[in-house]
């Protein structure tokens, strides 16, 4: 390891004049404290570190000791029901208030199962034996990528240290120890085999999303929005309710509030699909908006490296980030302190490559094991001024294929989730109707299109009515607005408190979407009938299907057969009036 | 605190806020100091940067009148601190923690560093519980919560101040008659006249002697501005975390922190970002805002109600961009309610606070609190559609609903927000359930049938 001692201190910059090799992006650490920090240039015998932690009482002549590699975290079964800081260190059991120089994680111990037999050859990405962690999940200790051999020796099955050597490996390169868990340099993403296609959404829960604008498993989704739409509250509820083995939240320059609030929550609450306590299946990574930025911009990568471990686990992993915006302007700070040159906005030129990196790591894979695995990211945008043109949401947008626009109007009517129907879009709709068909939904894509159609008429007319008033529009357009209005209230709104429709499988999805689709059909064709749309604005189906998502629980949706049977019987009682004589 | 360590004749150049030293020995990047010139003024700086040879010192006052030769720097030994204790309520400081009110110094329990260090997210408790602020639009709409920060986005000539002692002489927490509810109000560059306002009214209505009052006045420096909301912040630490108490922070008006922040910056040849703020002007507002929360295992609470005036009534002009990014809501005051003769003015539409689902209902307030919040919301929402709707056909071409929802926009305003004094929370619901009453049942989707004939009396099926 290399020593550096510290000549220059300005604020998280510091130089210092170099007593052995260093690397570029070499990991350092700084003082007594032992801060993290980075070499972020090379000049002759002194280095430049950017320290990721808050400098106060810092002095020149202080140690500056390297790593002798870049900035890299354990990836292991301990990462499971934790919280971390931005840069992997846990916050359960740190100070009160975080003092720079978070001690790194303790080893857990694990019980452990041998599956691998002395003597063998071992692949990377091959698993030695399974690691019990809590609720009775089972992980595979791995080989880390980039290591391959024959296997030495191997440990009984027992209760071992996660950073414990499991293995010794005869590799090219002579012996390689190795343990539960493993380092890995954060902003290198983890190989696998080969990348998959991707044929299923991954079920969100929400109606709007997983209706109109499913995102992939293995996808990436960016959700921008000005502050109020319910961008947080949206990324928690997918958390919560999203159908994937591992949840990665990252709390990026976000609310401390907001951390506690999901920290307290978490535990209490059941995941959908196994019934254990929903902390289990999640890693939660914060760096709040008070703690250091510099940290910040190396949080994201943190959290995706997270994911690409679970994901080499073959599970289907979600990451939501909130908010990417946080972290473009953490990498404006820094490039800012160096002096680089700006670009658009004030960010670095080489932003939208860094975004296209971040998102590129989402993937459906075969691992190098041998097993399928995904990362779904999540991403949201918080736009300066909710303006959706700045530099950060335009460079994501193309790097992303699910576009969940949130919408300051609807937001402020408390219609949420405010995902604007119009301005949002997926680009892998069509490939899941197969998968919908599955569902009990064969009409999916045809109804999706229909709901479109009918959102995109109504924001035509509206500003049509707003011309010549809503009684003056022609019978048919005044049918068209009424079954959009009844397509956001009774299908889109969907409240993330309603303890009934908090989420929506896809089968209550399907119902609802027939129903609502069914109320159009029928709609239309008592208008065809000669109907006035005064008297189909009166029927009083109207209020119970608003409702029905928040009325209607998951072992109920018999009952939305039901009011489909009023729907036609209300609207087979409405018979033309008499024609004036 | 005894000063370390003294340097003179060290002075080797004086650029603006910046003062170069030669290096003293032991010196860390942050630590206070006092410079002292000739005319025996001492002023606040910091340590900005350190190398072997030089210190450099950012001046936090005015440097003007300082020579090279006779300057006197004192070193704390320690970042810049705030002494506390219990005698702070009921007493007038200034924007550096130091006692305007001719009486006595502050008795010193504690002291505590300014720029308090980030909690950990794990020691927080989620806020919960209601506050009563006594404004129907906040706590029936807006609720806000123990631990919350919820600014309010003013404009110029709003009655934001009259808003701000409102609040502070009637703010209480209503379940908890008992327990001990303390005010830190921050005025940030005020002119003379609305501090004297402050001062005044706060005594008058007998709210001072439960407050803290720091007065930062438009003519103090702007790196002092910069200072303000930090020493107040830590008093509120102290009597929250240390005493025990449940603490409202008042700010007010952020925005004239963040134009000294701006020149501040500028005058370091910092590269600019939108409107010539910083580019970290986010993370150093959240190093204020963040400082409100609840601790686990702390019997007191930091709420944090800030005001802004936005720069001519713009809510995408970065103060108030960054600031909700940040807070947990707004409560936005409008200029059309205003001429209206409405008071307070809140626009209830883009206002929200986050928090509230936290706060309100069952336990906290009343069970059909948060679905007579939503309900009201939607049908305002409406009334405000068709406003725009009648505003170019007229009135005439309305429909009978839309004209129904005309003049519940009306009502609304008129019956909910407008109000003379302060109200109960059971007032106000009283008022927002009557306010329902003139719309058909048939349209209020965000109630349940239940609710519906309970405070309604209304059938549901009735169309």
């Amino acid at each position: 390891m290399s020593r550096a001692i510290a000549v220059k201190l300005a604020g998280p910059v510091l130089r210092a004049r170099a007593e052995g090799p260093f690397q570029l992006r070499e990991s350092v650490r700084v003082g007594p404290d032992r801060l993290l920090g980075e070499v972020v240039r090379l000049d002759r015998d002194e280095i430049v570190v950017q320290v990721y932690e808050d400098t106060t009482g810092l002095r020149p002549g202080i140690e500056v000791v390297g790593e002798g590699a870049p900035l890299s975290i354990r990836v292991g079964p301990a990462l499971l029901g934790r919280i971390f800081d931005g840069l992997l260190r846990p916050l359960s059991g740190a100070p009160e208030r975080l003092a720079p120089g978070l001690r790194e994680a303790p080893p857990s111990r694990f019980a452990f199962t041998p599956t691998a037999v002395a003597g063998e050859p071992v692949a990377a990405g091959a698993s030695l034996g399974d690691i019990t962690v809590a609720g009775g999940r089972r992980l595979a200790a791995l080989v880390p990528p980039g290591v391959e051999g024959r296997l030495h020796d191997i440990r009984p099955e027992g209760e071992y240290g996660d950073d414990e050597p499991l293995a010794r490996l005869a590799t090219a390169g002579g012996e390689v120890a190795v343990a539960m868990s493993h380092a890995w340099p954060v902003r290198v993403p983890r190989p696998s085999r080969r990348r998959l296609a991707s044929v299923t959404p991954l079920v969100t829960g929400q109606r709007i999303l997983d209706s109109l604008f499913p995102v992939a498993l293995g996808g990436k989704a960016a959700i921008p929005g000005g502050f109020g739409t319910g961008k947080t509250v949206l990324l928690e509820t997918l958390a919560k309710g999203c159908a994937a083995d591992v949840i990665v939240y990252l709390g990026c320059g976000e609310r401390g509030n907001e951390m506690a609030g999901v920290l307290e929550e978490f535990p209490r609450l059941d995941d959908p699909r196994t019934g254990r306590p929903l902390m289990e299946r999640t890693v939660i990574i914060a760096n709040t908006s008070n703690m250091p930025v510099a940290a910040r911009e190396a949080s994201i990568y943190c959290a995706i490296t997270v994911a690409e471990y679970f994901r080499d686990q073959g599970l289907d992993v979600a990451l939501m980030a909130d908010s990417t915006s946080r972290w473009a302007e953490a990498l404006r700070e820094v490039s800012g302190r160096f002096g680089e040159l700006p670009g658009e906005g004030g960010y670095p030129a080489y932003l939208a490559s860094r975004i296209a990196d971040f998102y590129e790591r989402a993937a459906r894979v075969e691992t190098l094991g041998g097993r399928t695995g995904s990362v779904t990211v999540m991403g949201a945008i918080s736009p300066p001024s909710g303006d959706f043109s700045e530099p950060v949401t335009s460079h994501t947008k193309r790097f992303v294929r699910s576009y969940w626009a949130l919408d300051a109007k609807r937001a402020q009517a408390r219609f949420y989730p405010a995902v604007h129907p119009l301005q949002s879009y997926a680009e892998d709709s069509a490939a899941f109707a197969p998968w919908w068909s599955e569902q009990g939904n064969p009409n999916w894509l045809a109804l999706r299109r229909r709901f479109l159609t009918l959102l995109d008429e109504q924001s035509r007319l509206e500003r049509m009515a707003r011309i010549i008033g809503k009684d003056a529009l022609p019978a048919r357009q005044q049918v068209t607005l009424l079954c959009a209005d009844l397509v956001n209230e009774a299908f889109l709104r969907q409240s993330a408190f309603a303890p009934k429709d908090r989420l929506a499988s896809p089968a209550k999805q399907a119902a609802m979407m027939a129903v609502a689709g069914r109320f159009v059909e029928l709609a239309e064709s008592a208008l065809a009938r000669g109907i006035a749309p005064a008297r189909i604005a009166g029927l009083a189906c109207l209020r119970p299907l608003a409702r029905m998502g928040e009325d209607t629980g998951e072992d109920e949706l018999a009952r939305l057969d039901e009011l489909r049977g009023d729907l036609e019987s209300e609207f087979a009682a409405l018979v033309p009036e008499e024609a004036p004589a | 605190m005894k000063p370390r360590l003294l340097a003179e004749h060290a002075a080797t150049g004086l650029e603006g806020p910046l003062l170069f030293l030669e290096r003293t020995p032991e010196a860390g990047l942050g630590d206070a100091v006092e410079v002292t010139g000739p005319d025996g003024r001492a002023r606040l700086g910091r340590v900005a940067a350190a190398d072997r040879e030089r210190l450099t010192i950012e001046v936090l006052e005015s440097t003007a009148g300082l020579p090279l030769e006779g300057t006197v720097v004192r070193f704390h030994g320690e970042p810049l601190a705030f002494a506390l204790g219990p005698g702070i309520l009921g007493r007038v400081f200034d924007g550096v923690g130091r006692v305007i009110d001719g009486g006595p110094p502050v008795a010193a329990h504690r002291r505590m560093p300014i720029d308090g260090l980030p909690f950990n997210p794990v020691s927080r408790e989620p806020p919960r519980d209601f506050i009563e602020t006594g404004i129907t639009a906040i706590d029936l709409l807006n609720s806000l919560v123990r631990g919350q920060k919820l600014p309010v986005f003013s404009g110029g000539g709003l009655p934001h101040d009259r808003l701000a002692v409102e609040i502070a002489s009637h703010a209480r927490l209503p379940r908890r008659a008992g327990e001990d509810f303390a005010i830190v109000f921050a005025g940030i560059g005020l002119a003379h006249d609305s501090a004297e306002y402050f001062r005044s009214s706060l005594e008058r209505g007998g709210a001072l002697e439960r407050t803290a009052l720091f007065l930062n006045l438009a003519s103090d420096s702007s790196t002092q501005r910069l200072l303000t909301p930090r020493f107040a912040l830590t008093a509120a630490e102290y009597l929250a975390f240390v005493e025990g108490k449940h603490v409202l922070v008042i700010l007010t008006d952020m925005t004239n922190y963040c134009e000294a922040l701006r020149e501040v910056s500028s005058s370091k040849g910092e590269i600019p970002s939108r409107k010539g703020f910083p580019g970290y002007l986010y993370s150093d507002l959240a190093t204020i805002f963040e400082r409100a929360g609840c601790l686990k295992g702390a019997k007191g609470t930091l709420t944090q109600l800030s005001i802004l005036t936005m720069p001519s009534d713009d809510i995408t002009h970065p103060i108030p961009d960054l600031t909700g990014y940040i807070t947990e809501g707004q409560v936005v005051l409008a200029r059309d309610l205003d001429r209206r003769g409405v008071y307070p003015p809140v626009n209830v539409l883009p206002s929200l606070s986050r928090l509230m689902k936290d706060g309100t209902g069952g336990d906290y307030t009343h069970p059909d609190h948060p679905a007579l919040a939503s309900q009201l919301y939607a049908a305002y929402a409406r009334a405000a559609q068709t406003r725009v709707l009648a505003s170019v056909v007229g009135e005439e071409g309305l429909s009978e609903a839309d004209r129904r929802y005309l003049a519940f926009g009306e009502a609304f305003e008129q019956r909910l927000i407008r109000q003379e004094g302060p109200r109960t929370f059971a007032e106000s619901l009283a008022v927002g359930w009557r306010l329902l009453q003139d719309l058909p049942a048939a349209d209020l989707t965000r109630l349940t049938d239940r609710q519906l004939q309970e405070h309604l009396g209304a059938a549901p099926g009735r169309p």
